[in-house]
């Protein structure tokens, strides 16, 4: 397992480039992501591998191509000290874990790094760091398996103005 | 305790009293796909086992980011799209219109009080159209297809007041690029940014467009412009909706005020890569420049090539200079064809073509080398996003975009008579 250090403002454009948004499979995405900001990722990048980054990680564009392409090469978790609202969202969707940690900056690249979520926090090299809930609508779809197993079953939602009709 | 504009408009939506932070299962009014994020969109409606989409009326589709197909894979895509409306009974816009966010806009899809979503994540732009407007991914986009609904967790409210008058060539471009460099890439990440004060009741429409469009630019779920006289009367001949009061209660609590004084405002221009770096364009000035972009968005209205032309006059661009000219709509291009602006520009050596995204996101045309710069109207500049990841994009207004061209620098508007 390897940690992916990255810093603060990491955008979907770095993760993955406008020039290839008409394709879809994850695994062809995979092999571009982060192309040009980084590009031993997608070589090197291995099932299990895990990003650490700062603040904001997944803003601009609400691409899900980017998440898409991090699980496509195997990323299950991201942990960062925050998430841009579309990508934390997006990342959920697809079944991909994002973690926040506000101490995530002390994580370094070599760390070995340990996911406890029932516990509520992450354990490297020993040490215990808190990570903040996940909120408990996003959890329903987390443990579905993303939104598209959320929404399979059903043939409506309950709308809030379901009650008033 | 008073309530925001967008907890107005949930609980209007809801039927009940709705408070920031909670998290709601509400009516979508309108939901917008283009070329890019659609083809995941409808993937993902038919894996979560759609069969009809909940109400074809209420989906705007088009496409902007990839026209007309620059590639194999755009024009399946697309194919791909207009199988799915014939099916479904929803109409496309097709290649017709151009930008998806000027185009739901003036289609009349996005109005006062009402709940849009775009697959997109400058759908925050209708907020100038007095509606609660939020981008969000494909596989939401799908689980909405599907439902005609889709989770929220409503937002607090940061509120920007903004008072006093634009000096000559200063305009709203250069306001939010003064308070994204305020507020933060994240300032404002899971909250709405209201706008308000005597500067934006002096905006028109395209202002206010421009503003709320970079709202996200600040991890903005939504910027809103509460509805006055003039988003009543732009809606109005698109819709028949009588003008109701929508706008926070004075006793209303935000998560922070922020207070601007447009007066001595100077032009802005934010610095390669991200958009909260801007500063005054002196700063900036007699940067070189390989290519001019005017358009996408958040400025390809025709105010914006108004501006542009009258900075230009009768000059000439820069031979040095690429510069590339796109109305974010067929009814922009009109007017602004109508006006003798295209002409113009034309003659100043500008390349215009038809309504879309163009360079703005560097998937279709106008890419940059390895070491070019440019300078766009456009409200992305993070590394890689016009071209190569070695390219440098810098942002402005349309004014200092023109005046720059003329010049193949950076060029503080104010100095071109
Ligand atoms: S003009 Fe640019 S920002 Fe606007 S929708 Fe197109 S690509 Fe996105």
């Amino acid at each position: 397992m390897r940690i992916w250090k990255f810093g603060d403002n990491v955008d979907t454009d770095a993760i993955m480039p406008g020039r290839y948004l008409s394709i879809y499979d994850p695994h062809e995405l995979a092999t571009h992501a982060f192309e040009g900001i980084r590009d031993e990722f997608a070589l090197e990048v291995k099932p299990g591998d895990i990003i650490v980054a700062g603040k904001n990680f997944g803003c601009g564009s609400s691409r899900e191509h980017a998440p898409i392409a991090l699980k496509g090469a195997g990323i299950t978790i991201i942990i960062a000290e925050s998430f841009a609202r579309i990508f934390y969202r997006n990342a959920v969707n697809v079944g991909l874990l994002p973690v926040v940690c506000h101490e995530a900056g002390s994580i370094v690249e070599g760390n070995s790094v340990m996911v406890d979520l029932t516990g509520g926090h992450l354990i490297v090299e020993g040490k215990t760091l808190p990570v903040a809930p996940i909120p408990e609508f996003l959890m329903k779809i987390v443990t579905s398996g993303g939104l598209v197993e959320y929404a399979l079953g059903l043939e409506e939602v309950p709308v809030c103005t379901a009650s008033h009709r | 305790m008073g309530a925001t504009v967008v907890e107005k408009i949930f609980s209007m939506k809801c039927h009940r009293d709705v408070n920031a932070g909670e998290v709601v299962m509400a009516p979508v009014d309108n939901a917008m796909i283009h070329d890019i994020t659609g083809p995941l969109a409808i993937q993902k409606f038919y894996e979560m086992g759609g069969k009809r989409v909940h109400n074809p009326e209420r989906i705007t589709m088009l496409f902007d980011h990839q026209v007309p197909a620059d590639s194999l894979e755009a024009a399946e895509n697309q194919r791909y799209m207009r199988n799915f409306a014939k099916e479904q009974g929803i109409f496309n816009y097709d290649i017709r219109e151009g930008v998806c966010h000027q185009v739901t806009m003036e289609m009349g899809k996005a109005a006062p009080g009402e709940i849009i979503i775009g697959a997109d994540s400058h759908t925050c732009m209708y907020g100038a159209g007095g509606a609660f407007a939020t981008g969000i991914g494909s596989t939401d986009m799908g689980f909405a297809l599907k439902f005609g609904a889709l989770y929220f967790r409503v937002p607090e409210t940061i509120r920007v007041t903004a008072n006093g008058v634009f000096k000559k060539r200063v305009g709203p471009k250069d306001l939010i690029l003064s308070i994204a460099a305020d507020i933060g890439a994240d300032g404002a990440t899971y909250q709405a940014i209201e706008f308000v004060g005597d500067t934006i009741e002096g905006m028109g429409m395209a202002g206010r467009m421009t503003c709320c469009n970079m709202a996200i630019e600040m991890g903005a779920k939504a910027g809103i412009v509460p509805p006055d006289h003039i988003t009543w009367d732009y809606i109005r001949g698109m819709r028949n909706i009588t003008p109701f009061p929508l706008k926070s209660d004075n006793d209303a609590s935000f998560s922070e005020e922020r207070m601007y004084d447009v007066t001595n405002l100077s032009p802005q221009v934010a610095e390669p890569h991200n958009v909260d770096l801007g500063v005054d364009v002196t700063k900036v000035a007699g940067k070189k420049i390989d290519q001019v972009f005017i358009g996408s968005c958040t400025n390809g209205r025709f105010e914006d090539f108004a501006e542009a032309a009258e900075v230009l006059g009768d000059r000439k661009f820069s031979d040095t200079t690429r510069v590339i000219i796109i109305p974010a709509s067929r009814q922009e291009y009109l007017k602004t064809l109508r006006a003798g602006l295209i002409e113009r520009f034309v003659m100043a050596g500008a390349l215009v073509e038809a309504p879309c995204c163009g360079p703005c996101m560097g998937g279709a045309f106008g890419l940059l080398a390895p070491g070019e710069v440019s300078l766009s109207t456009s409200n992305r500049n993070f590394k890689g996003r016009q071209g190569s990841t070695e390219a440098s994009v810098y942002l402005c207004s349309p004014a200092t975009a023109a005046a720059s061209g003329i010049y193949g620098e950076i060029t503080d508007p104010r100095e071109v008579e």
